[in-house]
């Protein structure tokens, strides 16, 4: 990954990006691809939002275990986010709740929101991206 | 895909010649992509890649170079965990380089 | 008849047609996403119960692992293995998956 470490440099310009997750993990590739896109993006040193709402919230269930279905346990990748600079992760409390979890449930520390400041926050980013 | 012949072993690797199977690694298909890499192989070398190994078991993923370098600051001290050291390691790129002997995937992103 | 549904209840409306059109006796198999729909708290929970009492509920185990959900399956619910599925699917006539 050299070669993109070395074009961060380019414009300096710093976004806010935020990356929406809305969809259950395995089912279908959305999950995968756009933690993919999160650890790419993070080479370029921009300011980075994970966002976990609707179905999206169940991407970050702890006790996976996907041996049974022959697929990649990306759920361990969540926790090298950090390593990765990628310190805001918020998940939506209505979503939670509407699916029996809470914090203790998930794989990583994060900052639970109400529907109106999960608005605020999306109002104020420069790019939102979803999956 | 292709498929070599690594100490009496059918092993089978991608077109850029990364292990596809990671759980077929040994020290012998180890030091076959070390020569393939032209890389002599010293506990410096294997240091880096048993830290690599550690590391995709623990989060699924090979690391971009900047988070290995921190990582391994992290673990090995501040006179290993910089890009002077490992590229002096791995002189086409620690991430890349290393990967493949540790027989994980081309790390994410990588172009 | 065997029902299978693979989606989500909580993204898609495949679980309330599925029970809505399943017949008394019939068996309902749920897998890939669709198995969040059995565990506790969920939003499909009282659907859920409330239609095992006319139908046999099924979910695939594999799929409940991946997803971190084996320990919080809702009482009354089936959890079957691949051999499992198999032996639904010969057992029943016809099978019906809801896409």
């Amino acid at each position: 990954m050299s070669e993109m470490d070395d074009m961060d440099e380019g414009s300096g310009i710093i976004k806010k990006f935020m990356f929406l997750n809305r969809k259950a993990p395995h089912g279908t590739v959305y999950a995968l691809e756009g933690l993919e896109v999160v650890l790419i993006t993070a080479a370029f040193d921009q300011d980075v939002s994970m966002v976990f709402t609707d179905d999206g919230v169940y991407q970050l269930i702890k006790g996976v275990d996907t041996k049974g279905i022959e697929v990649k346990d990306f759920s361990k990748t969540y926790r090298a986010l950090d390593g990765y600079d990628i310190e805001k992760l918020y998940v939506d409390q209505k979503s939670m709740d509407a699916r029996g979890l809470t914090e203790e449930d998930l794989i990583v520390d994060v900052t639970v929101l109400s529907v109106d400041e999960m608005a605020n926050l999306m109002a104020e980013q420069d790019v939102v991206i979803s999956f | 895909m292709p498929m070599v012949e690594i100490a009496g072993k059918e092993v089978e690797v991608d077109e850029e010649g990364y292990l596809v199977d990671l759980s077929q690694w040994n020290e012998d298909i180890a030091k076959y992509m070390a020569v393939e890499e032209k890389v002599e192989m010293t506990d410096g070398h294997w240091e880096v890649v048993n830290f690599l190994r550690e590391y995709y078991a623990e989060y699924q993923i090979a690391p971009a170079v900047r988070v290995l370098t921190k990582a391994i600051g992290k673990k090995l001290g501040p006179d290993k965990g910089n890009n002077k050291y490992l590229y002096e390691l791995f002189p086409y790129g620690p991430a890349k380089q290393a990967c493949k002997i540790a027989g994980l995937p081309k790390p994410t992103g990588c172009i | 008849m065997l029902h299978i549904v693979n989606k989500s209840a909580t993204d898609r409306g495949s679980l309330e047609s599925c029970l809505a059109m399943a017949t008394k006796g019939s068996a309902v198999l749920l897998i890939e996403d669709a198995v969040y729909a059995v565990t506790k708290g969920g939003a499909a929970a009282a659907k859920i119960q409330a239609a095992a009492a006319d139908l046999k509920i099924y979910a695939l185990g594999p799929d409940l692992a991946a997803r971190g959900m084996s320990g919080r399956v809702l009482d009354g619910v089936n959890v079957v293995d691949y051999g499992g599925f198999v032996d639904l699917v010969a057992e029943h006539k016809s099978c019906q998956s809801w896409l």
